[in-house]
């Protein structure tokens, strides 16, 4: 089936098959390798996007069921010039990763949970990231970034 | 893993959701959400022939009240369920629900539909009283949401029929209690108290195939009236300690701290 999707302002136009998620999709047809699929049944949250500005497990959605939504992914956030965004920066100055798989899932959604709050406290916070897995930080620099990330803007 | 290959529709008309059902023939499958059918897909336990994508189906997002009750239309995310005042106790249940990138997709309709005995939706549905709208081929009818959950993720609804809306009672007095291993998770049990015109009523969520409407409605009699079971997540007697428990905290919110 043929879908139209933009990631991250780039308008695709492909063929997919109904069974593909968005997910693979991102990763193998638009070059969007940074999406991670850890689980792929919807618990560790690493592949979590946005879609239309809401954040959706990439790996329990079709790719097309996206067709005609706008899709940010964790390669969108950097400026044209390779900066950082600060949300990024935030991870590598409070130690909020270290072997990154949960990385782009992470930074996706704390992107979401900066959106719709003005000051999230930690609860807040934890609340928020609590369905997306980390198997190295042990979460505290995670938050801790996130909180820098709120404070900072 | 991979989900098997199926045909997928995406109908904009629930007469068209109901041609594609009944075209299927037994083989079709509503995807709502997905939040539930796509996980058992890439485990490869289920593998429908036909997705019939309900998602840009028009006229099933309504959410609004006349007072007594409010209407859930099928389309409703658990996200906007959680955000709005109209039904407290459905906003607090909404908020039980796995997590954030969860509530955005799932929806009022699938979880109903699915039919989870853990899930939290369907305990809030016996507990209230609520009715499910179900169209079919002949029109709809309208089924007492007691009368709905068959059996764990079963249903009596015709393969070639659809939950479009819910109407959920509004509560006088309510209560919401549930425990889980792990926030976000499934519940172990949930024990939702509400009264509805007068009368106290009871449900409880993870002790049995459906969720159960009790005749207790005290934490007590509760105890004595469930047979729940044991499985790899706790024995039969850890279950009915934690519904007792559940059902004094419920009650205590609501502010009945013994039935009459």
């Amino acid at each position: 089936m043929n879908v139209e999707l933009v990631v991250d302002g780039e308008t695709f136009e492909i063929d997919v098959e109904p069974r593909h998620t968005l997910a693979d999709v991102l990763r193998e047809q638009c070059g969007r390798t940074g999406t991670h699929v850890g689980c792929e049944h919807g618990v560790c949250g690493a592949c979590t996007v946005l879609v239309d500005d809401e954040p959706v497990r990439s790996c329990l959605m079709f790719a097309v069921q996206a067709s005609g939504c706008a899709v940010r992914t964790v390669e969108g956030l950097e400026a044209e010039d390779g900066t950082l965004h600060p949300l990024q920066q935030a991870f590598v100055d409070r130690h909020g990763l270290q072997c990154g798989f949960c990385t782009p899932g992470m930074l996706m959604t704390a992107l979401h949970l900066l959106d719709t709050h003005e000051q999230p406290d930690r609860e807040t916070i934890r609340e928020e990231m609590s369905g997306n897995i980390c198997r190295c930080t042990g979460y505290a620099g995670i938050v801790d970034a996130i909180e820098d990330a709120a404070r900072s803007r | 893993m991979k989900c098997a290959p199926f045909e997928y529709v995406r109908p904009s008309s629930v007469d068209d959701v109901l041609a594609a059902l009944a075209e299927a023939d037994g083989e079709g499958k509503i995807l709502a959400g997905g939040q539930s059918l796509v996980p058992v897909m890439a485990l490869r336990m289920a593998r429908p022939a036909v997705l019939v994508d309900v998602n840009r189906v028009e006229g099933l997002s309504a959410l609004d009240s006349d007072g007594d009750t409010v209407h859930v239309g099928a389309l409703v995310r658990h996200q906007a369920l959680a955000a709005q005042t109209l039904h407290p106790l459905l906003a607090e249940a909404a908020r039980h629900i796995g997590h954030t990138a969860i509530r955005t997709r799932g929806t009022a309709g699938g979880s109903i539909a699915h039919a989870d005995p853990a899930a939290e939706l369907p305990v809030v549905a016996v507990a209230t009283g609520a009715t499910v709208t179900v169209a079919g081929a002949n029109g709809d009818r309208w089924v007492a949401a007691e009368d709905l959950f068959a059996g764990p993720l079963m249903t009596t609804l015709d393969p070639d029929e659809m939950v479009t809306g819910v109407d959920f009672p509004l509560p006088t007095r309510w209560g919401f209690a549930e425990f889980a291993r792990r926030h976000g998770d499934f519940a172990l049990v949930t024990v939702v108290v509400a009264e509805v015109g007068g009368e106290l009523r009871m449900a409880v969520g993870g002790v049995g195939p459906v969720p159960l409407r009790t005749h207790a409605t005290s934490a007590e009699a509760l105890g004595d009236e469930i047979d729940p079971t044991g499985d790899l997540h706790g024995t039969a007697d850890f279950r009915r300690g934690v519904a007792v428990e559940m059902a004094r905290r419920a009650l205590a919110s609501a502010g009945i701290r013994r039935a009459a």
